[in-house]
């Protein structure tokens, strides 16, 4: 076995194995993705106008807590049973590994939040012209989210208690694409064109993708020296 | 200071052009103020058992992780077949197989699907080999199992056949007899016995005699620096 990409897709299928063997954490970001957009009719007023102009904003800021909720475990479950290390020393490219670790782990948590937003959209008075624009957005967006929170989630696995230094770390740095993402969806709904917002979604995208693994890798290093 | 290893075992069968796999020099190592080793040199030809014995808290479990890469020391080199392993870190980590404290399973899995994991991180084997080895290593009757529900001796066990299947040159193992039982004891000489016999190494740190054949045999004493 050789090539740059050796251990991509072995480590990917164990962690989507995993996963499922998992279910209850599996649904977490998901329920809580739904209960938060579920909860804001309540407090505000049911009047749909009012929804309609907040609905880009709560959507997206929804989307981006839960896709930092399931984020604490990524690494540490394996730095706590030692398969971090087993993964280190296998003589595959540790950012390869920790990508396809992120993309299972995006898989699991991002993409059912893609796939379940017009359903909450709809509930939020959200005209259906703008459901496209939402999810390419939130299809941009959350892997970029899921990519952030694993670098945070390196830095903090080493110490005892990260959780609360995890949400600091990458909430400044999650705050454009919660920018844009609701921006883009904004623009759909006023019928204007939302071109813009989306491809600097995906440039954030790509320059995370090319530069993110590798800071993910030192610092999964430096957290097991 | 711990001295060099490399002694001991003369004469191993008559060859004197056995290579040097491992050899590490000047290595030195702090865990904030303390010193935990200085100027450490060690060579360990092919064939060979390396027993690094030590008081507890004098740096063993540091040292093996040193030597495989996992933390970098303040001072030294570490060299793969001549080669600074700096330079050659993949060929390196594919040449050896660790265990450390941790065996590395996942509680979720069965102990046979934790062993095609890991062992398929570094090579393609049969479901047979598999099979194999773990009714070697006497887990057949729980293979289906998850490893949450294994004795801590069982997942040791299930740690070896992970070693045994790695095709690893060099075996680096911190105290590979915790949890195991005297047959377990017994299992892990006999594997090094043959490991060395194959032209393998291991470095092993352990409170116990290893009791691997004599002509193997190399210690190492690290001494605690208090």
């Amino acid at each position: 076995m050789s090539g740059p990409l050796s251990g991509f897709g072995v480590v990917l299928a164990r962690d989507l194995r995993l996963a499922f063997r998992r279910p209850g954490e599996m649904a977490n970001p998901l329920l809580f993705f739904i209960l938060i957009t579920a909860i804001f009719p309540l407090g505000l007023s049911p009047e749909p106008e009012l929804l309609r102009t907040v609905a880009p904003g709560i959507l997206w800021g929804a989307a981006l807590l839960s896709s930092l909720l399931a984020l604490d475990l990524l690494f540490k479950s394996d730095y706590e049973d030692g398969s971090l290390e087993q993964l280190v020393l296998s003589g595959h490219s540790l950012p390869v590994m920790v990508l396809a670790k992120t993309l299972a782990h995006w898989m699991v948590s991002g993409l059912p939040l893609v796939l379940i937003a017009p359903l909450l959209a709809s509930a939020l008075y959200l005209p259906a012209e703008a459901w496209g624009t939402l999810m390419l957005g939130l299809l941009l967006g959350t892997p970029t989210l899921s990519l952030l929170g694993a670098m945070g989630a390196a830095l903090t696995t080493g110490l005892g208690t990260g959780s609360a230094l995890l949400s600091l770390l990458v909430l400044p740095l999650a705050t454009p694409i919660l920018i844009f993402g609701a921006r883009g969806v904004d623009l759909a709904v006023q019928g204007m064109d939302p071109v813009g917002p989306l491809y600097l979604l995906a440039a954030i995208l790509f320059l995370a993708l090319s530069l993110l693994p590798l800071a993910i890798a030192t610092a999964v290093r430096i957290s097991l020296d | 200071m711990p001295g060099v290893a490399g002694t001991g075992g003369e004469g191993m069968l008559g060859k004197d052009t056995q290579e040097i796999l491992i050899q590490a020099e000047g290595l030195e190592l702090w865990r904030g103020e303390r010193c935990l080793f200085r100027d450490l040199c060690l060579a360990l030809p092919e064939g060979a058992v390396l027993h690094v014995s030590g008081a507890n808290g004098c740096g063993k479990t540091s040292l093996l992780r040193v030597l495989c890469g996992l933390s970098e020391p303040e001072e030294g080199e570490i060299r793969w077949r001549g080669q600074s392993i700096r330079h050659c870190r993949e060929d390196f980590q594919l040449a050896f197989a660790w265990l450390g404290h941790l065996n590395g399973f996942k509680a979720e899995l069965s102990a046979r699907e934790n062993l095609a994991f890991s062992v398929s991180l570094r090579r393609r084997t049969d479901p047979e080999v598999r099979n194999n080895t773990l009714d070697q290593v006497g887990l057949c009757a729980v293979a289906d199992l998850p490893c949450r529900v294994l004795s801590a001796g069982q997942k040791r066990r299930l740690s070896l056949a992970t070693i045994m299947l790695s095709a690893a040159r060099l075996w680096i193992l911190d105290e590979p007899f915790t949890n195991l039982d005297a047959k377990g004891h017994s299992m892990i000489s006999e594997m090094l016995d043959r490991h060395c016999a194959e032209g393998g190494a291991a470095i092993v740190a352990s409170h116990q005699e290893l009791g691997v054949e004599q002509r193997y045999l190399q210690h190492l004493e690290m001494e605690d620096t208090g």
